[in-house]
């Protein structure tokens, strides 16, 4: 049976890890490269890296540190950020990345899905939407969160996977950095409406938070949090074992 | 040395340096004369495959790669390169392989019940099917990193693992000197390692 993943995602500014990281045993904490291998080491199923770089200088130091990752560690490396193109699709696969995500890249040119999808294979596309309620309708928006599309976001993700998106991620707004647990509502509506892979992000503070995904929502693939595994509040190690003794299948 | 053969499909930076971390020495090369020098082949593979059967054979790798692997060096195909080592696939079409392993691809949405998604995407737990060269520093229920939607059919007799995904689906192969992998061992972590380390240091 194939298990539920566990997934940390990293924000990546010129190369650095960002956001405090607070480990014991690291050398150095904001180092893409340690971070990535502890991860490995200590049970993720996957990793994100999201480059969070304007610049153009800031982009070359985010491919050369996917680089130097995907020489250490064997686990599949998903990208995000700052995805507009084919050539950015190519310069991050080129350095070890297996899937890329798109998001207002996505919403900028509707090709770039349908385009990416035929180029590299569906299983390569990974949807990041961010999702929030304006009056009782889930709505996408741009630009990290800070800009409405109007678009409704069931219909856009549906769209989206039609293109060719082989896995959505969904990023509830509403939930994110409450850490009062995922945002069942608008992960059963995105399951309901779609046949591939969901990932789960937003709103996870605690262990029991994602025994409560996967148990009620059976359509979930994977949880993905930042902080609170940065921050050791939850352990991966401490979560799986709780998800296998839950009966959730988990790669121990 | 191994030569990883590079025929124009998918991305190999990962697999080359998942032979790297184990200190094996490893070339990613389109050159006749390297796989002939070669100690050992590595077919690899990501996409649909028609598509890559017909550039394995435009290039003439086709032709090399079988030669090679009939005169006994050992070649590991991963993913869609070890479906290409059996006789035909059904992806868009009815295509040959390399006809290195009896048996045909078929997609997994006749095995496994309707409901499940496709790909088989994610780590899936292995089972032993029997004694390998290839599987064995490998347990039951080590997990690996699968991606597909098409299997491997009637290879019972070759079969050395399963996955267990709604079916039982055809994980790794092994016939004399050919071996495959339906899963990614370079994205496998510790144990995709070990399975390149038995590779790289079995005597064939």
């Amino acid at each position: 049976m194939i298990t539920k993943r566990i997934i940390p995602c990293l924000d990546v500014k010129d190369g650095r890890v960002v956001k405090g990281i607070n480990f014991q045993g690291l050398n150095d904490v904001s180092s893409p490269v340690s971070l990535a291998e502890y991860y490995s080491g200590a049970g993720a199923d996957e990793l994100v890296f999201y480059d969070i770089t304007a610049s153009a200088e800031g982009r070359g130091l985010f491919t050369e540190i996917l680089r130097q990752t995907a020489k250490s560690v064997f686990i599949p490396l998903t990208v995000g950020g700052g995805i507009n193109s084919l050539a950015d699709f190519d310069r991050v696969l080129k350095c070890g990345a297996d899937k890329v995500s798109v998001n207002s890249g996505a919403i900028r040119n509707p090709d770039l899905v349908y385009e990416a999808a035929k180029r590299y294979g569906n299983q390569c596309v990974v949807l990041s939407a961010d999702v929030k309620r304006v009056d009782g309708v889930f709505r996408v928006f741009a630009k990290g969160g800070r800009e409405n599309t109007g678009m409704e976001a069931i219909d856009w993700i549906r769209r989206c996977v039609d293109n060719g998106a082989g896995e959505v991620v969904v990023n509830s707004i509403d939930t994110d950095g409450v850490r009062g647990g995922f945002d069942l509502q608008m992960l059963r509506a995105v399951c309901d409406a779609v046949s591939v892979p969901v990932i789960a992000s937003g709103g996870a503070g605690c262990i029991e938070d994602f025994i409560k995904l996967f148990n009620e929502l059976p359509g979930v693939d994977a949880g993905l949090a930042a902080s609170i595994f940065h921050f050791g509040q939850v352990k991966i190690q401490d979560l799986k074992k709780e998800m296998a003794k839950q009966g959730i299948p988990a790669r121990i | 040395m191994i030569a990883i053969v590079d025929y124009g499909v998918g991305n190999l930076f990962s697999l080359e340096q998942s032979f790297h971390a184990i200190g094996a020495e490893v070339t990613v090369t389109a050159d006749k004369d390297v796989l002939r020098s070669a100690d050992k082949l590595l077919l690899p593979g990501v996409g649909a495959f028609g598509d890559a059967a017909q550039k394995l054979s435009d290039t003439g790798l086709a032709e090399e790669v079988v030669a090679q692997a009939n005169a006994g060096k050992p070649l590991l195909g991963i993913c869609l390169g070890m479906q290409l080592l059996f006789d035909k696939g059904y992806e868009y079409g009815c295509h040959q392989g390399l006809g290195l392993i009896p048996g045909e691809i078929r997609p997994i949405s006749e095995v496994i019940p309707t409901g499940l998604k496709i790909p088989h995407m994610g780590w899936n737990a292995l089972t032993i099917q029997k004694q390998s060269k290839l599987l064995q520093n490998v347990q039951d229920d080590d997990y690996v990193y699968f991606v597909h939607s098409f299997y491997a059919a009637r290879c019972t007799e070759h079969t050395i693992a399963t996955a267990e995904y709604g079916a039982m689906l055809t994980a790794a192969v092994e016939k004399d000197n050919i071996f495959g992998c339906q899963f990614h061992p370079e994205k496998s972590g510790r144990v995709g390692l070990e399975i390149l380390r038995a590779f790289t240091e079995m005597k064939v």
